[in-house]
């Protein structure tokens, strides 16, 4: 869908939700519109645009600016259209010559301290003051320009990606107050008084000092070039929209990417993108550089050995190579030996036809995806109980919900567009109940707070919950009707964890937790009346992690806490198409839609579409392909953006396995560790040149549409196919609508998906099909999917992973706002102003055991490897407890983690290594020396 | 035992009344009870020293500290002859020509002796109004004709009214003591004449809309008052006026005060509501009204000190009584203040409609420099100045607003015969620039080019075109403005161009 610059309408005021219908008389017209609707914003939808400067639809009205006055028969004076509600038989004129008159005479005061550089501002020709001096008909300003003005106020450049031009402002406040309503994190405000008045980051800090998250709300919402991207004013304003979906995490933003010819101006978020409803973060918003990097490789390359130089070659023989190494593997080792792995990075329909290529070229079913290192456990726990493997909600349910419950997750800095709308329920008056070792911000934060935090010793996630559901139910707060009607296996379940052992009192030793708090937060989750789980990794990234995400199912199921909006149990997903990899079956056990390889009913429906046979039995998991490896029987694999040798456990383990094979290729955007091993390497798409659909953690299929050619020349689904077609089997789709085409034709909950109506209706949330032709929001409406909601007794068996004498301290990890996962995207963005380097986190009293200070390089090691980074002694951590985030690969953060993984999925056990810290006998200067090394040789990709 | 009354009020403390206290108590002995008392009103006699006597009191004033022993040689404990004697209190000219309700303890009693409080009828109209249902309290202000004493004149039955039917639990009384218009201090006296009256105020308001908690937002400059207003509190609470179950009723009622950091602005009640949130004192755009949606956005009575301070005694007379006194749609009695250039300045309380005439020349005795009156400011200052030939007009807020003027809070600021009009038309402007809140565009860039306008009507630049333009960015102001502050402050300058054009073209 390319267009023109999409201009957005802007009514001025936020929509209403109010239900009765109001009809009032606009300049003669009649007007319905819903109650509680604003003057303006009627008048819009009239037709009738009243001028104006501080109001925009985004954000509620304030009236600052004085522009939208209007005359209302009955009523005294000239009210503002933005503050004054409609009422039924109201009659406004929008235009008089008294109105003509004051608004040109607020414009004059405007212009009168303005600067005149109109034609070489950076806002010229996308600038609401210059537009507005234009429709009320200012000619002349009186007052001259020689009075008291703030021309000579000081830019601030602080921030990588844009300027703050105070001299320009015109102090509306929209800026703060989207920092405030719409993004939460109230670093902006108005200082002084008066003439005086202006906004500050913080008290007189600079934007990068401040407490700005760079979300780049206040920038969007500008209405002059006071707060411009740094790009626009290089480049200059926009010609083109290409609307399109971030590539970051499971949030999933709509975005309108900005362009002149080919070339990215700005990524600016949609206002009907339907999981951020016009906002963004840091990185969607301004982090995109990478996609135009340098380092990116765009040829294809070969090498007989991993010790030989990388060999330039066309497709055409990179392909032929590929081809023929898999099918020599498969003729001296078998058919299993060879296997792929989808990336969640990439498109479902780049997605399909790898697992496609695996299970139809390859004759076998080793195809797993690196979601298996992040939410498989969400996928089993969900299914086993409710029946689907996803999450229960849209994210705006949550505007519903009376009590939230944070599990395992960290929204401000991993889910930042969710966190936002989140935050701003929780300032509405919701109830928040956090349970994590460390003290997340969401914990104490502007206007939000904690009613309940339960900060447990990791690996005991699944004692808490238990010990939860013994609260709800030994205190009599099972919603029974809910129970008797919709569930099963509930008296089981309710005896097991009703039992001594599981009290809050028992649990609380092992747990390290308050059990009165616990009992509190229980009751206060149970009696809701709207009660949602929202949760992350540090649920399912444990040896438990699948027994967690049904015992939060469980507990949702006993308190009826499903089905409508405001409730549910919603994985908040790492990256921006988990959900869409996992569901297009790249599952060794499962075909799209998560139905198993061994029914043969469902092999009948691919092996007709495909006319190959499907094998009946499960391939293999990463971890089960990668110790294949070193045990000789797995010698080939294809990866598809993902970066195995950083991102997965025990990264010696990886690499021997990976050393051992004969042909490791990789496709990606860049070199990476991984690739370090690899025999081929195919470059890959970035987001902005992809075709195709991500799907986010609320099932919402999302269109990614290119912005520019592919820089290596070919769509990555067209490779897979190169290589099927190589290996002798006839794959070939002329466009990404076509690969949608047999998704749906395949996938019963995908059936009514297509591109053309996706382009249509903006998204759709699966499963869409002749039962929900515009697909669903909110799932178990009045069943489950798998009928009746499974209760499943969830015992808690604590990891082999234990801490001891010799590692005496647990090692958890986790993610910053500013950085991504492996960070081989971010790292190559401004974005390291803010992150440079991943730290360690360390409590007070054990810092001080160890005669560490912040700052200091310490030596982190586990039983199976040891790495050098810097500490942060930080009172957020538990005693004993230690963090740090694997975003830098000179950190090496899995260097330390260990084989463990969930017992159901091998989701590996990330959340948990017992480690110790020591200070770094190493001098400060040569551990740096170090550090710098590694960065500058060790490239990274997009995977995990 | 002979008692003397030495007030306290800040007024009279800051010509010396503290000294004259101590004075009088070293010279006294164990015969003397010294009370500080808040102020009787007239403050050119202050300090002011009355001696019980009797059931009178012998006014002494006013009295300096090096004269407290002659008046002791005077026998002034028996109230004795002595230079400074002006007889009875009562009697005096000032006192008899007014009506006092709402400062009928003000200047009489202890302001924190809860005896004082009882015995001077307090919590009779608490009482009624514990005896009604709230429809029937909110029913006797709507019937009183009571307004609201800040400046606006609402009528603070309908007020109540919507807040007692606004939706939901919790709701909030607030009284605002945020008293910064040039030439007035009755909110000030009576804070610290008279406490628990206000506190008695806010009890029959939370009675009647149903809230359960109440705050005073008081200005930072009246230390006095907050000291006064805190310890009334305390007391209020140990004697089971606050707090639980209040004169052992069903009314609950907390109360607290919040101290502002000296923003005009902060008045302004919307502006109050954000600072008693905690955040810049910022005006709110209306609707909702404070009313539906105030503090934290829960229905709130907003009410001035006066308004409050009114009600008891509305409960205990009845409705038909206050609405008895006053003139036109103005009913009851307002506290008027006198001030500036005048020879006796002080609060002088009478029913609405008394004129400025009368106030100024036959009570304030013309100004205090001698010279001849050329213009009064009333209603703070953002009231329009009126000249000398208007002083006819009557006291009452239709009244005042059919000629231009405002009422206001009842400040009235007396300027002599060499006042320069044009400086003051831009003093209005600055006091704006000073003060504005900075939210809407007219007050906060007008309020600046204002003064700059007027700067160069002064210096004789273009003086046409500058007036035109001055009288242009008026009606911005007056039209456009988001508050009273920007939409007001054009009164005093178009009434200055009015009346004094002569003072513009030098």
């Amino acid at each position: 869908m390319i267009v023109t610059l999409l201009v957005e309408r802007d009514y001025g005021t936020p929509a209403s939700t109010g239900t009765g219908l109001v009809t009032l008389e606009i300049d003669g017209a009649t007007v319905i519109v819903p109650e509680g609707t604003s003057v303006m914003r009627a008048a819009a939808t009239a037709g009738r645009d009243v001028p104006k400067l501080c109001a925009t639809d985004t954000l509620s009205a304030f009236g600052s600016c004085r522009l939208c006055l209007v005359e209302i028969e009955g009523m005294k004076g000239t009210p503002a259209s933005c503050t004054t509600p409609v009422a039924q038989g109201m009659r406004v004129t929008t235009e008089t010559t008294r109105l003509q008159r004051l608004r040109k005479g607020v414009m004059e005061l405007y212009i009168s301290d303005h600067p005149l550089d109109c034609l070489t501002c950076p806002a010229n020709g996308d600038c609401e003051l210059q537009d507005m001096a234009g429709v009320v008909g200012l000619r002349d300003v009186r007052y001259g320009y020689a009075g008291e003005n703030h021309l000579d106020a000081p830019t601030d450049h602080s921030n990588p990606y844009f300027d703050f031009e105070a001299s320009k402002c015109i102090v509306c406040s929209r800026c703060v107050r989207a920092c405030e309503d719409i993004q939460g994190t109230f670093a902006l405000t108005i200082a002084g008084r008066g003439f005086a008045s202006k906004v500050s980051p913080g008290v007189d800090q600079l934007f990068f000092d401040s407490e700005c998250v760079s979300c780049g709300a206040c920038v969007q919402v500008c209405p002059t070039a006071t707060l411009s991207e740094k790009s626009v004013i290089e480049l200059g304003i926009p010609t083109r929209t290409v609307l399109t979906t971030c590539a970051y995490c499971g949030v999933g933003c709509s975005f309108k990417a900005e362009l002149r010819g080919d070339q990215v101006v700005r990524m600016v978020p949609y206002k009907d993108g339907g999981a951020n409803e016009g906002h963004s973060c840091v990185k969607g918003r301004f982090a995109w550089g990478y996609a135009t990097h340098r380092d990116r490789v765009t040829k294809p390359m070969v090498r007989e050995k991993i010790t030989d130089p990388w060999r330039e070659v066309s497709w055409e023989e990179a392909i032929a190579y590929t081809a023929a190494g898999f099918r020599r593997i498969q003729a001296e080792h078998g058919p299993e030996a060879i296997g792929g792995i989808t990336s969640s990075r990439c498109t479902n329909e780049e997605v399909f036809v790898l697992q496609k290529m695996v299970r139809a070229a390859f004759h076998n079913n080793n195809v797993d995806t690196c979601a298996r290192v992040c939410h498989s456990p969400t996928g089993y726990g969900l299914k086993t109980t409710f029946g689907t493997s996803a999450g229960t909600q849209d994210f705006k349910s949550v505007e519903k919900a009376d009590v939230i419950v944070v599990i395992g997750a960290n929204p401000t800095e991993a889910h930042p567009v969710f966190a936002s709308r989140m935050k701003r329920r929780l300032r509405e008056g919701a109830r928040l109940i956090v349970i994590d070792p460390r003290r997340i911000d969401l914990v104490k934060s502007p206007h939000v707070g904690a009613a309940h935090h339960i900060p447990l010793q990791p690996g005991t996630n699944v004692a808490v919950i238990n010990a939860m559901g013994n609260v709800v139910v030994t205190e009599g707060l099972v919603d029974r009707a809910f129970v008797d009607e919709r569930c099963e296996g509930f008296e089981e379940w309710a005896e097991f964890v009703s039992r001594p052992e599981n009290s809050p009192e028992a649990v609380a030793v092992d747990a390290h937790i308050d059990p009165e708090e616990l009992r509190a937060a229980a009751r206060l989750y149970a009696k809701g009346p709207n009660s949602a789980i929202y949760y992350g990794l540090g649920v399912t990234e444990h040896s438990q992690g699948s027994t967690m995400v049904m015992g939060m199912a469980n507990l949702a199921m006993a308190t009826g806490n499903l089905g409508r909006d405001g409730v549910g149990v919603n994985p908040l997903r790492g990256q921006n198409n988990v959900q869409g990899s996992c569901d297009m079956g790249s599952f060794p056990h499962e075909l799209s839609g998560y139905r198993h390889v061994s029914d043969p009913a469902v092999r009948k429906i691919f092996e007709d579409k495909w006319g190959v046979t499907v094998q009946p039995e499960p391939g293999l998991r990463i971890p089960n392909m990668l110790s294949a490896a070193v045990d000789g029987t797995f010698r080939g694999i294809f990866i598809q953006g993902e970066d195995l040798a950083q991102s997965d456990p025990n990264t010696h383990h990886v690499t021997e396995a990976l050393s051992m094979m004969d042909l490791v290729v990789v496709q990606d955007l860049f070199m990476n560790e991984t690739a370090k091993y690899a025999h081929v390497f195919l470059p890959g798409t970035s987001f902005l040149e992809k075709d195709g659909t991500f799907i986010n953690a609320e099932r919402r299929i999302n269109r990614v549409r290119p912005v520019m050619a592919p820089a290596c020349g070919k769509d990555e689904w067209e490779v897979a196919c190169e290589i099927a077609r190589a290996m002798g089997y006839e794959m070939s789709y002329a466009r990404a609508s076509d690969i949608m085409e047999e998704i749906a034709a395949v996938t019963p909950t995908f059936s009514g998906v297509s591109f053309a109506k996706l382009d249509h209706l903006g998204s759709l949330q699966w499963p869409c099909n002749v039962n929900a032709p515009e697909g669903t929001p909110i799932m178990h409406v009045d069943t489950f999917v798998r009928g009746k909601g499974r209760f499943v007794p969830t015992t808690f068996v604590p990891t082999d992973e234990r801490a001891n004498r010799r590692y005496p301290l647990i090692l958890t990890t986790g993610r910053i706002l500013t950085q991504y996962n492996v960070g081989s995207q971010t790292r190559r963005t401004d974005n390291v102003a803010w992150h440079p380097e991943d730290v360690l986190d360390i409590h007070p009293a054990d810092a001080e055991l160890r005669g560490i200070s912040t700052g200091d390089w310490v030596v982190l090691e586990s039983r199976v490897g040891a790495t050098t980074l810097r500490a942060e002694v930080s009172e957020r951590m538990p005693v004993g407890v230690v963090y740090t985030t694997f975003h830098h690969p000179g950190t090496g953060a899995n260097v330390v983690t260990t084989e463990f993984s969930d017992w159901a999925t091998n989701c590996p056990e990330y959340k948990v290594t017992a480690v110790q810290v020591s200070p770094s006998p190493m001098s400060r200067v040569s551990a740096e020396a170090l550090t710098g090394a590694e960065l500058t040789t060790a490239g990274a990709t997009p995977a995990s | 035992m002979t008692t003397v009354y030495v007030p306290m009020d800040a007024a009279a403390k800051s010509v010396g009344a503290d000294q004259v206290a101590d004075a009088i108590s070293a010279g006294g002995g164990s015969e003397l009870r010294i009370v500080r008392n808040g102020s009787r009103g007239m403050l050119w006699l202050e300090p002011l020293v009355e001696v019980e006597s009797g059931d009178r009191r012998i006014a002494y004033g006013p009295v300096r500290a090096d004269e407290v022993p002659s008046l002791f040689e005077a026998g002034f404990l028996a109230g004795g002859e002595h230079p400074r004697r002006l007889g009875p209190t009562e009697e005096l000219p000032w006192m008899r020509a007014q009506q006092r309700l709402l400062f009928s303890r003000v200047g009489v009693i202890d302001p924190l002796s809860p005896d004082d409080h009882l015995a001077h009828h307090g919590f009779a109209g608490l009482r009624r109004a514990l005896e009604m249902t709230p429809d029937q309290v909110v029913e006797v202000i709507k019937e009183s004709g009571l307004r609201g004493r800040g400046g606006a004149g609402f009528p603070a039955g309908i007020k109540w009214k919507t807040v007692l039917d606004a939706p939901g639990q919790t709701k909030f009384v607030c009284c605002n003591a945020d008293e910064g218009d040039s030439g007035t201090f009755a909110d000030r006296m009576m804070m610290e004449g008279d406490p628990f009256t206000l506190i008695e105020g806010m009890l029959i308001a939370a009675r009647a809309v149903g809230a359960a908690e109440g705050l005073i937002y008081i200005r930072s400059e009246y230390p006095d008052a907050v000291r006064v207003m805190s310890q009334a509190i305390d007391i209020g609470y140990a004697h089971g006026w606050l707090g639980h179950s209040v004169l052992g009723s069903d009314l609950s009622f907390d109360l607290t005060i919040r101290v502002g950091a000296g923003a005009y602005i902060c008045g302004e009640e919307t502006s109050m509501l954000e600072s008693l949130e905690g955040k810049r004192g910022m005006v709110r755009a209306k609707p909702p009204l404070p009313a539906i949606a105030g503090l934290f956005g829960l229905p709130t009575v907003v009410n001035n000190v006066l308004t409050l301070a009114s009600v008891p005694a509305i409960l205990a007379d009845g409705a038909e009584a206050y609405n008895a006194l006053g003139s036109g749609r103005s009913r009851g009695t307002q506290v008027f203040q006198l001030a500036g250039n005048i020879a006796r300045g002080g609060a002088f309380e009478a029913p609405f409609g008394i004129t400025l005439a009368e106030l100024i020349n036959d009570l304030g005795g013309g100004t205090r420099s001698g010279r001849p009156v050329r213009a009064v400011q009333v209603g703070g200052p953002l009231g329009a100045y009126v000249p000398p030939d208007q002083f006819d007009v009557a006291m009452d807020y239709e009244a005042m607003a059919a000629r231009g003027f405002m009422l206001g809070h009842g400040g009235i600021v007396v300027f002599d015969d060499t006042v320069d009009m044009a400086r003051q038309a831009r003093f209005s402007m600055e006091f704006c620039a000073e003060e504005s809140c900075g939210k809407c565009t007219p007050c906060r860039i007008g309020s600046i080019r204002g003064v700059e306008v007027i700067d160069r009507i002064i210096a004789g630049e273009d003086r046409e075109g500058n007036l035109a333009l001055l009288g242009d960015l008026c009606e911005v102001m007056v039209d456009g403005s988001l508050c009273a502050m920007g939409g007001l402050t054009p009164n005093p300058v178009k009434s200055a161009l009015q009346y004094w054009p002569e003072d513009f073209n030098r």
